[in-house]
């Protein structure tokens, strides 16, 4: 494999930055955990994808954006649904199938969309919303904004055929949108070398003649930089990139998948727990001397207290009425 | 003006009314399209609006789905509907389902429009009613548009509609000729079915080619003493029950008529309303004319055996006038 690009340990990190970045990953993380744990109590039903281990990508991919980007995502998108600004109470009242969810309950952890922060959705097809991240940016080109589209996917969308239909007209319409192909290096129970004849993802990018890059995508900083710099062109050039963040799931596919043993090894996951983006960011930031110790503290307790606050909303909230279930299908 | 014209002109007069409006698909613009409906657009409005596609149905109707995420009209052309099916995913599961999963927060105006139904020897692959894999899903509107008058109004309805409209043409009428007013603000509301002839011993449902042929059927017939009323859907969804079953209770008697395999098609759920909502003023059970349950053989004679003939048609109606 190609050596992914990292950050030079050295380099001085903003202390308002970090606290930014650092709160984010957190409150991704508790929002996870106490999601995985309401799951267990039955208040969440249905499929339920956690994005622990991988919160340095979305944190740091949407660092790089303006508020009136956009972003659009699979089905493990709460890191990047919240990363984007969403209100934790409303995703988690969506998590719980209740009337005050962003999508008025109906649908679910999978489907998130809030159109106020510009979040296109929470698709659960593998590939299908690659397209759809070109018709974003083509929308854009075509009213003469300068937004970009930021386009998070799976390893296991690679081998789909949406995604190389995506990539060339990308490409060949030179859009505003950059890929960013979030390779834990596993679809389900599919490792990626049984998956992909070439495993490198970035490489894909040389063939539609974009540009392409892969990235630590367990260093937050990493993929900050190389992400920033696609935005950058993408919004200078509207010219689309790709890139393959490196990370890893520490948890089951689903919450169907406790485990995660038969095809994985336990010394294998506890090697990458080694790697957890959010021990080495506070590490990191605890030794340049950047944060405080204190201010960690501070900060993990702020995102506590928000998400209890989430559970607390989304369990006060009522079931969606049944005049519902036939409303929304047509707009009026 | 022709049907073919007639969809051009809609697709004009919509582009010029709205600057969101734009298509996009295989050879639409500096060929002028496969089938000619495009023709010219591409020198009015540009490639900016006119977007020449590569061979990507999935992909471009994606990008026409994310677009109108984000406020554009895009028309879709399907060089044929047959084609349509490797877009069928992002036609169900986005197109059809964004308005709903996100609670009401995106809606996804668009059009995806193309010739479908029975060709001329085409055979199996090229010639084949596709509004079946459509109309059965919430979220879609789907039309079928019989007369160039129908091809215009309808057209400019799904384009100003604010959901995505399945609109399928037919090569075969893409030639004929018939009245088609000019003035751009005339439209004609998806949800109207048209009563084509008035009778009153029978109705007949029929749309496309077969609402011609039973048209003709109705006329050999009218000598015989037997009046047929004939009823063109013309948007198969949602479908317009009031008209349909009012001419049930007229007539209590009913034959659908259509061109694809009769499986669950079309007849099977105009079968299924008309007892639900009409039983008690049925003199005679619905009788359905279909295309055979085979995919459309290339020999020519074979080819006529597939689709109803004439023949059955007048033999169905026969037999409910009989019973
Ligand atoms: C088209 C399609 N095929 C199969 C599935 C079932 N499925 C859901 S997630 C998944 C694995 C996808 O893995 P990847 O893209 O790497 O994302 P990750 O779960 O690792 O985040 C599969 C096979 C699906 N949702 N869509
Ligand atoms: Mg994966």
């Amino acid at each position: 494999m190609a050596q992914a690009r990292t950050i030079a340990p050295a380099a001085k990190v903003d202390a308002e930055l970090a606290r930014r970045l650092l709160s984010q990953m957190l409150l991704i993380r508790r929002f996870e955990e106490r999601a995985a744990e309401m799951y267990a109590l039955g208040k969440i039903g249905g499929f339920l994808h956690l994005y622990i281990g991988e919160e340095a990508v979305g944190v740091g991919a949407t660092s790089t954006l303006r508020p009136d980007d956009y972003a659009i995502s699979a089905y493990r998108e709460h890191g990047h649904c919240l990363a984007k600004g969403a209100d934790p109470r409303r995703m988690m009242a969506e998590l719980f199938g209740r009337r005050d969810g962003l999508s008025k309950g109906k649908g679910g952890s999978m489907h998130l969309f809030d159109k106020s922060k510009n979040f296109l959705g929470g698709h659960a097809i593998v590939g299908a919303h690659l397209p759809l991240a070109a018709g974003a940016a083509f929308a854009i080109k075509y009213q003469g904004g300068d937004q970009v589209v930021l386009c998070y996917f799976g390893d296991g969308a690679v081998p789909q055929g949406e995604f190389h239909e995506a990539m060339n007209l990308a490409a060949l319409w030179k859009l505003p949108v950059v890929y960013v192909c979030e390779n834990n290096r596993y679809a389900m129970g599919t490792a990626i070398h049984r998956a992909l004849a070439q495993t490198e993802i970035w490489r894909y990018a040389e063939m539609y003649g974009m540009a392409g890059d892969a990235v630590d995508g367990m260093d937050v900083l990493a993929v900050r930089e190389v992400v920033g710099r696609a935005v950058e062109r993408c919004r200078r050039e509207q010219a689309p990139t790709l890139i393959e963040a490196r990370t890893y799931r520490f948890r089951g596919h689903s919450m169907r998948d406790p485990s995660a043993a038969v095809y994985r090894t336990k010394e294998e996951v506890e090697r990458e727990k080694e790697r957890d983006p959010i021990r080495l960011f506070r590490a990191r930031c605890l030794k340049d001397g950047t944060l405080t110790e204190a201010e960690v503290r501070t900060i993990e307790k702020e995102m506590n207290d928000l998400v209890d606050e989430a559970v607390t909303f989304a369990d006060a909230s009522p079931e969606p009425p049944l005049e519902w279930l036939t409303e929304d299908v047509y707009k009026e | 003006m022709t049907y073919r014209e007639a969809l051009n002109l809609a697709l004009r007069e919509e582009m010029r009314r709205d600057p969101r409006v734009f298509l996009i698909g295989e050879e639409i613009g500096l060929y002028d399209g496969a089938y000619k409906v495009t023709q010219g657009l591409l020198k009015e409005f540009g490639d900016r609006r006119v977007v020449d596609t590569p061979i990507c149905e999935s992909g471009f109707t994606g990008v026409a789905v994310g677009a109108a995420m984000l406020g554009l009209r895009p028309v879709v052309e399907m060089m044929t509907f047959n084609f349509a099916i490797l877009a069928l995913d992002q036609i169900v599961n986005s197109a059809a389902k964004l308005y709903y999963m996100s609670g009401g927060q995106y809606n996804v105006p668009m059009v995806i429009r193309g010739p479908g139904g029975p060709a001329h020897q085409l055979a199996a692959q090229h010639s084949q009613s596709m509004e079946v894999y459509f109309y059965h899903v919430p979220g879609l509107k789907v039309v079928r548009p019989s007369t160039p008058r129908d091809a215009k109004g309808l057209l400019k309805s799904a384009i100003r509609d604010d959901n995505p409209v399945i609109f399928i043409e037919s090569e075969t009428l893409y030639g004929i000729k018939g009245e088609v007013p000019d003035d751009p603000e005339f439209t004609i509301p998806l949800g109207q079915a048209e009563i084509r002839r008035e009778g009153t011993d029978v109705t007949v449902f029929a749309y496309m080619g077969m609402m011609y042929r039973a048209l003709e059927v109705a006329e050999e017939l009218a000598k015989e003493g037997i009046s047929c009323e004939v009823v063109d859907p013309r948007t198969l969804r949602p479908m317009d029950i009031g008209t349909m079953i009012g001419s049930v209770r007229k007539t209590h008697r009913v034959v659908v008529v259509e061109a694809g395999a009769g499986f669950a098609g079309m007849g099977s759920e105009i079968a299924a309303f008309v007892t639900e909502s009409a039983f008690d003023d049925l003199d005679a059970p619905v009788e359905r004319v279909t295309g055979a349950n085979a995919p459309m053989p290339y020999a020519k004679n074979l080819e006529q055996a597939k689709t109803p003939s004439k023949e059955k048609i007048m033999a169905a109606i026969r037999r409910v006038c009989n019973a």
